[in-house]
């Protein structure tokens, strides 16, 4: 059999998740068995590859260099998941929206410690009005949250899409938070 | 009392006159969400969660509202149902800012578990993240408006239970709020016994005690209990403490 094409992407969020999904341990041997890692903050990958099967896409789309590789994953991937809440609702990083951006960017850089940035140097990409989960941005196939997901659900929902079937978690597998 | 027949999703059900729908329907372990319902308060049947489809009704009706009526027949999960329960969750995750993962009610939650056990794992609407305060100035104890959802169990226990009466509502629609008195500092509130009820039946992480951390709040409801057996059946002790 093939190995499934699978990746992961790291948009606006801590990383947790990604940490979460190392966190399978001895399990990872049995995936790698199974799918082939194409793109991911974990692997050496610089583009997002053509022909992806599953992607499970961690972090809330908080700028535009999140909203461009959102964009090409999903039309580079059959399937592609919301991997923890910040992709799901927005979560923590979304607790900025109530603030407009340019009041962000004083507070955090200009009245901040440090050198900041001066804008429009390409340095930091341009953040969005507001920060969006996945879904309101691409099409979602399916959604995994947990702040982050404990290994046992992201195992559950990956055995699962891995076996063509669809992701139904158990009431305990899929709080938020 | 007399008895009343009604039909509970195609089954035949006994019930006394006077009995809301909903305590018949938990009697009989048919599970229907609520949020607003709390056992030892009043009704009030504003979270819409426990609505039923009633034949004979192009409406729905809160269950927690309805009494039990002879030959009622009533359909407690049906496929629109389902459906407008969810929608309930969503709309109430997108008006504030419920971020679960730095609640202090984090896995304590009512609304988080309803909205699991429901099956909301995203919410289709957009989120309003509105502006809204939190007030620490009471000694013990904080309201954080972003986790509220208008229940009123906070309005109710204040008044019914302990007889202050210090919480209300101000305000329409999305922009209800729950106030201290005449809109004022909760701090400064003459009314106010500090007895801690409020925060206790609080369903999210709305009201807490000060010092809280993220998912170190838990709620106790057991008071409620003993106080009603107390005042009402003279029950003033309990086996085993329960």
């Amino acid at each position: 059999m093939p190995k499934v094409r699978f990746a992961t992407a790291w948009l606006g969020g801590c990383s947790g998740c990604h940490m979460s999904f190392l966190d399978l341990d001895e399990k990872l041997i049995a995936l790698a068995d199974k799918i082939e890692l194409v793109y991911s903050p974990i692997a050496d990958a610089k583009e997002f590859p053509e022909d992806v099967d599953v992607t499970l896409v961690e972090g809330a789309v908080a700028n535009i260099d999140n909203l461009k590789l959102a964009k090409e994953i999903r039309a580079r991937s059959r399937l592609v998941v919301s991997f923890g809440d910040c992709a799901v609702t927005g979560n923590v990083p979304s607790l900025r929206n109530k603030l407009g951006v340019d009041d962000v960017l004083t507070a955090v850089y200009h009245e901040g410690p440090g050198r900041h940035p001066t804008g429009g140097d390409e340095i930091m990409p341009r953040l969005l009005p507001k920060v969006l989960p996945l879904h309101q941005v691409i099409h979602v196939d399916a959604f995994l949250p947990g702040c982050p997901p404990d290994p046992d659900r992201i195992w559950a929902a990956v055995s699962a899409l891995l076996a063509g079937e669809p992701l139904v978690l158990e009431p305990e597998m899929r709080t938020f938070g | 009392m007399s008895v009343v027949t009604l039909t509970i999703n195609d089954e035949l059900v006994s019930a006394q006159e006077g009995q809301t729908l909903l305590s018949v329907l938990q009697e009989r372990g048919i599970e229907v969400p609520t949020l607003c319902h709390l056992d030892g308060l009043s009704e009030r049947g504003g979270c819409r969660l426990c609505m039923v489809e009633m034949e004979g009704s192009g409406r729905l009706q809160a269950a927690c509202v309805t009494q039990v009526q002879e030959g009622m027949v009533v359909y407690t999960h049906s496929e629109r149902l389902v459906k407008y329960r969810r929608m309930i969750l969503e709309l109430l995750f997108s008006e504030r800012n419920h971020v679960c993962a730095v609640c202090v009610m984090n896995g304590n939650c009512e609304l988080q578990w309803e909205a699991a056990q429901i099956g909301m794992d995203h919410v289709r609407y957009e989120y309003l993240n509105p502006d809204l305060p939190m007030d620490a100035s009471h000694e013990r104890f904080v309201i954080d408006h972003n986790r509220c959802i208008l229940c009123t169990r906070c309005v109710r226990v204040c008044d019914e239970i302990e007889g202050a009466h210090v919480w209300d509502v101000m305000g329409r629609g999305v922009n209800s709020r729950v106030i201290v008195d005449l809109n004022q500092p909760w701090g400064t509130s003459q009314s106010c016994t500090s007895c801690g009820k409020c925060v206790q039946v609080c369903p999210t992480g709305a009201l807490f005690s000060k010092g809280a951390t993220v998912a170190e709040m838990e709620k106790q409801h057991n008071f409620l209990r003993w106080i009603l057996d107390g005042r009402e059946k003279k029950i003033w002790s309990y086996e085993n403490g329960k």
